[in-house]
């Protein structure tokens, strides 16, 4: 019997661009309201895994040319590395800090080292979970 | 009035999802299951939305978009599941 699922594919493949949208918005709105590096992460990857659902390993992984192993080590090694960054600044171990900046098209912004740390757990958790998702489904 | 008719709301909605754990339960077959566990997602967000309703904030507006999200892709995988018993495939066979 022949599968038919082109409604399926024909909305992931637009509702796959508004799970990312989302992922990044909780991503960036992590400083002052409810959102952060681990659950912007946990969104993303909900992007990839129905990706990996409706289509198949081979079609994703030829669109999406990661390994989502050396994703998360790259997280990991982003993460530590902001971490001791402070040190050579002669602060303690994690310390952040934050500056206002005048930006040509955001106006004056925040900006602050937490968000590289945040990135790191984002990429790490992104990466974590699509590995745990392919290792378990994947059929023998 | 309008909170009265919204704890009214909340209380049915309650028994709404109480009658979906008993059918998820009981339920014959998997198709019965998987069509409860949808529903009590739909439920919950509609509880959510009279709740951030009744306490006046938009603080919950985020955990309504995440349900959303985890409750489709939730049905998605069950039914591909029951449909053709593997869920990530290696290859598509056609």
């Amino acid at each position: 019997m022949k599968i038919n699922d082109v409604i399926l594919q024909t909305v992931t493949k637009i509702v796959v661009f508004i799970i990312l949208t989302f992922g990044v918005e909780l991503f960036l709105s992590g400083h002052y309201n409810p959102g952060g590096g681990f659950i912007g992460g946990l969104v993303l990857s909900s992007a990839f895994v129905l990706l990996y659902l409706v289509f198949d390993i081979e079609t994703v992984h030829k669109g999406i040319p990661f390994d989502f192993k050396k994703v998360a080590a790259f997280g990991v090694l982003l993460a530590v590395g902001t971490g001791l960054g402070s040190v050579l600044f002669g602060a303690s171990f994690l310390t952040q800090t934050a500056s206002h900046f005048n930006l040509p098209v955001f106006g004056a912004t925040e900006l602050s080292t937490v968000m590289l740390f945040e990135a790191g757990v984002a990429l790490t958790v992104v990466g974590v979970v699509v590995t745990i998702i392919l290792s378990i489904s994947e059929d023998v | 009035m309008i909170q009265a008719m919204l704890t009214t709301s909340l209380v049915l909605f309650s028994i709404t999802i109480a009658i979906a754990v008993i059918r998820i339960i009981l339920g014959p077959s998997m198709p019965d299951r998987v069509i409860g566990l949808d529903m009590i997602g739909v439920n919950l967000i509609a509880m959510i939305a009279v709740i951030s309703v009744v306490m006046n904030t938009k603080a919950f507006l985020e955990v309504i978009l995440i349900l959303g999200i985890l409750s489709f892709i939730g049905t998605i995988a069950f039914s591909k599941f029951i449909e053709r018993g593997v869920i990530v495939e290696r290859k598509h066979d056609r």
